[in-house]
């Protein structure tokens, strides 16, 4: 790039009226960032970038934090910050004081927290003292702060699975105030979790398209009792995180790809899966012995996150597009989500994606003893012509427990995250719990997450993240809003989308570059 | 002993409005009443084969079976264009099929871990009392089956001995009062709805009553006097009884019925306050 053409691009950033102060710095940053060298890899891996078979998800070329950070926040209050000048806070006020100093402090990706603690448990040792008008107050305050501090969609905080007054308090706080900003997930047992608390979380979610549910047992058997759901639908250890998320787009690999289904799983598969846990050794290398992020960032001195905790995320996407060429190839039309041909082959490619990753030894990941987490990606808004992680195209969807018995095969072998929406029609808010018994159908039938939503709400869920309705100017009709696999650069009609999100509230893990 | 048969108009696997959670429905084909605020009068009537809409179908996707008792329906080559239900002169349709429990069974057993639990509607539910009769049976003696609550949908009409038959089997039901005044309900139904109200006191002395539902037609059935006596016939019945209010929608009833006044929500507000008057908590409005 010549220096006119990083002139023009910076020029761009200032003087874009659709962006806040804020924002400006932000992309600012980016592209500072991008004039660097990205650490050395190999010729075929470069190919295989430019091919846009594998994507960085423009994190930039010299990682400098961790993409997802997830601070042990309990112990944060119990020991206090040095760094901080915190002595360990004592009542409700100090410890939304302590936590939300906290927060401004935590890097991520997006520039902003992607985990703000499980806070039913992280403020439960301060509320047996505080009446229900007092907490509400407290409570609304903070959250208002949440959204106006921390304005960006992925910022997420967990609750569940058992139910207690913070977590009843927040629902009713969710339903009045509004806001796009914090995502919520519910961690769900069925052991546990009552439905009456269950029926409060989808009611929450008629209003404001969140909490998000997810499998409690199983994330637990996969990732510790210490985890937390953060950003959009990535599951992680809390006290770590993970460096960095690399995505294989499985659509392109099958386009890359001479021949029947299985050499393609037996051959180029292989081949994909080794390049990309290359880019991602790359990558965490760069972080953890250049930029040195854990020796110097006062999260890790304090122990708030330790290294051992981490560990870093292999993405795929376009699974329905690669099952479709490859059925092509072989003179089939059968899909994805419709066909039991298409699912199978389906679930061979992603058990040996599984398997190939737990396989390749990474560095510096012995939050999952030295192996990436499998994830299913849900999109950014470049992407074009190809669906979310392991989904079903959107407008194709089966029947609904067709969809789920379709899905849920794959969910299992995601420890950091997998993600399907389902759509139900308003006649849902008056039986909340007929969504009970199909979250918890979908959980028994071996589904890690669960995410659904009300065509009349004011929340739209581009892919995972939440856009309020009444902030998107020019909707076209109905039908266009589920089109979120096809947010791409090159559609006139999807970039009007991304501007139009560029307000107050930013989602800048899925706006990782303009233009 | 083969297994008795049930003619099926429908089956839903999701229904978030036939009952408590999330139910898997039946509707039966054939109703003993004929009301005006039918929303799915093809529901109505039993086939007799008369072959006008095997006529009518621009799709040719209907023909008379060999056995000259039933009309059988080519799906792959239906249109969806429901002429034959608009041309049906018996309120009826050929898309209704005669299944075995058996089926329907394996359907549920499918969509079990969705579900709350089944429900059996119409046409009318107990029109058909043996094919309910071995459906609930087999799901209350199944283990895979039995956490799932069987519900009917009835318009009241069955006899007592009917009743006995079903609810060893049967969780509850949900009952329709068209009118408390008989002359009304004569007028609104076709019928008396004398075995109606036995109905509704038999199932709540064996506590199998789920909830009464009340349709309001503005002018028609919703003269104050006769909803008191209806409040107070039914708090008397017992004090914690659930009501439903159904205003009158004209979406769906036939072409002579659709000028019929729907209910307002302030008229159904009023309502549900008079019947709070009269210490019945229970209301939903919809």
């Amino acid at each position: 790039m010549s220096l006119k053409q990083i002139q023009q691009k910076i020029r761009q950033i200032i003087n874009n009226p659709q962006l806040s102060y804020r924002q400006r710095m932000h992309y600012l940053a980016a592209q500072a960032e991008s004039l660097l060298e990205p650490p050395p890899i190999s010729d075929s891996l470069q190919i295989a970038i430019e091919q846009q078979v594998i994507c960085d998800m423009h994190e930039g070329p010299a990682p400098h934090r961790p993409r997802y950070l997830l601070p042990d926040y309990p112990k944060a209050i119990k020991q206090g910050s040095d760094y901080l000048e915190l002595d360990p806070p004592n009542n409700l006020v100090e410890a939304l004081n302590f936590l939300m100093i906290l927060y401004t402090q935590t890097p991520s990706i997006t520039g902003y927290p992607v985990y703000l603690g499980d806070l039913d448990k992280v403020l439960a040792p301060f509320v047996d003292e505080v009446s229900d008008a007092q907490l509400n107050l407290q409570l609304r305050l903070f959250w208002q702060m949440i959204d106006r501090v921390l304005p960006d969609a992925f910022v997420h905080t967990n609750l569940g699975p058992e139910d207690t007054r913070i977590g009843r308090a927040i629902f009713q706080l969710e339903r009045e105030l509004n806001q796009t900003v914090p995502n919520i997930t519910l961690k769900v047992d069925p052991q546990i979790t009552p439905n009456s608390f269950l029926e409060e979380a989808v009611k929450t979610v008629f209003v404001v398209a969140k909490p998000h549910f997810v499998n409690h047992p199983m994330m637990c058997a996969d990732l510790g009792e210490q985890y937390g759901v953060v950003s959009c639908y990535n599951s992680l250890k809390a006290g770590g995180g993970s460096h960095t998320l690399v995505r294989l787009n499985l659509k392109e690999a099958v386009k890359q790809h001479q021949g029947n289904s299985s050499s393609f799983i037996n051959e180029t598969l292989e081949k994909y899966v080794r390049l990309t846990l290359e880019l991602m050794e790359a990558r965490i290398r760069y972080l953890v012995e250049d930029s040195c992020f854990f020796e110097h960032n006062f999260l890790a001195q304090e122990g708030l996150v330790s290294l051992d905790r981490f560990s870093a995320m292999f993405g795929i996407y376009g699974l329905a597009e690669a099952v479709k060429l490859l059925m092509e190839a072989q003179g089939s039309l059968a899909k994805y989500g419709h066909d039991a041909e298409a699912n199978q082959l389906s679930y061979q490619i992603t058990d040996r994606i599984a398997a190939l990753v737990k396989e390749i030894p990474l560095p510096y990941c012995e939050g999952n003893d030295g192996f990436a987490f499998l994830h299913s990606q849900s999109g950014i808004d470049l992407d074009l012509d190809v669906t979310a992680g392991t989904r079903i195209p959107i407008g194709e969807e089966p029947e609904l427990y067709e969809h789920i018995f379709a899905v849920a095969p794959h969910h299992h072998k995601f420890s950091s995250g997998v993600s399907d929406i389902f759509h139900f029609d308003d006649t849902v808010k008056r039986n909340p719990q007929a969504v009970v018994d199909v979250i918890k159908g979908g959980l028994a039938q071996g589904m890690r997450d669960f995410t659904f939503n009300l065509a009349s709400n004011d929340f739209i869920r581009i892919t995972g993240y939440l856009v309020r309705k009444s902030d998107v100017v020019r909707l076209e009709k109905e039908s266009s809003r589920y089109n979120s696999t096809v947010l791409g650069a090159g559609s006139e009609k999807n970039q009007g989308v991304t501007k139009r999100n560029l307000k107050r509230v930013m989602s800048h893990e899925q706006t990782p570059r303009l233009g | 002993m083969s297994k008795p048969l049930g003619l099926v108009n429908r089956i839903l696997p999701f229904s978030a409005v036939d009952g408590p959670g999330n139910r898997f429905v039946i509707f039966l084909q054939g109703c003993n009443f004929n009301c005006v605020n039918c929303h799915n009068p093809q529901t109505i009537g039993v086939c007799d084969v008369c072959g006008i809409c095997v006529e009518e179908c621009p799709g040719e996707a209907l023909q008379i079976k060999a056995s000259g008792t039933e009309i059988e329906w080519n799906k792959s080559r239906c249109l969806r264009c429901d002429n034959c239900i608009k041309v049906c002169p018996s309120d009826s349709n050929p898309h209704s099929q005669w299944l075995d429990v058996d089926f329907v069974l394996e359907k549920i057993r499918r969509s079990a871990s969705f579900l709350s639990g089944v429900t059996v509607s119409g046409g009318e539910a107990t029109q058909q009392p043996e094919f309910l009769r071995e459906l609930f049976h087999s799901i209350k003696t199944d283990s895979a089956l039995n956490h799932l609550s069987t519900m009917i949908d009835t318009n009241g009409s069955a006899e007592i001995s009917i009743w006995k038959s079903l609810l060893p089997f049967t969780d509850g039901a949900m009952v329709d009062l068209k009118a408390f005044d008989n002359q009304i309900h004569q007028k609104l139904t076709g019928n008396s709805n004398s075995q109606v109200l036995q109905s509704i006191q038999h199932l709540q002395k064996a506590e199998r009553l789920f909830e009464v539902r009340l349709l309001i037609i503005p002018d028609l059935n919703d003269h104050d006097l006769m909803l008191q006596q209806t409040a107070n016939w039914l708090c008397q019945l017992s004090n914690n009884i659930r009501i439903k209010l159904i205003g009158f929608r004209n979406h769906g009833v036939r072409p002579e019925y659709s000028d019929f006044l729907e209910a307002t929500p302030e008229r159904l507000d009023e309502i549900r306050e008079l019947f709070q008057g009269f210490g019945i908590q229970e209301i939903k409005v919809i």
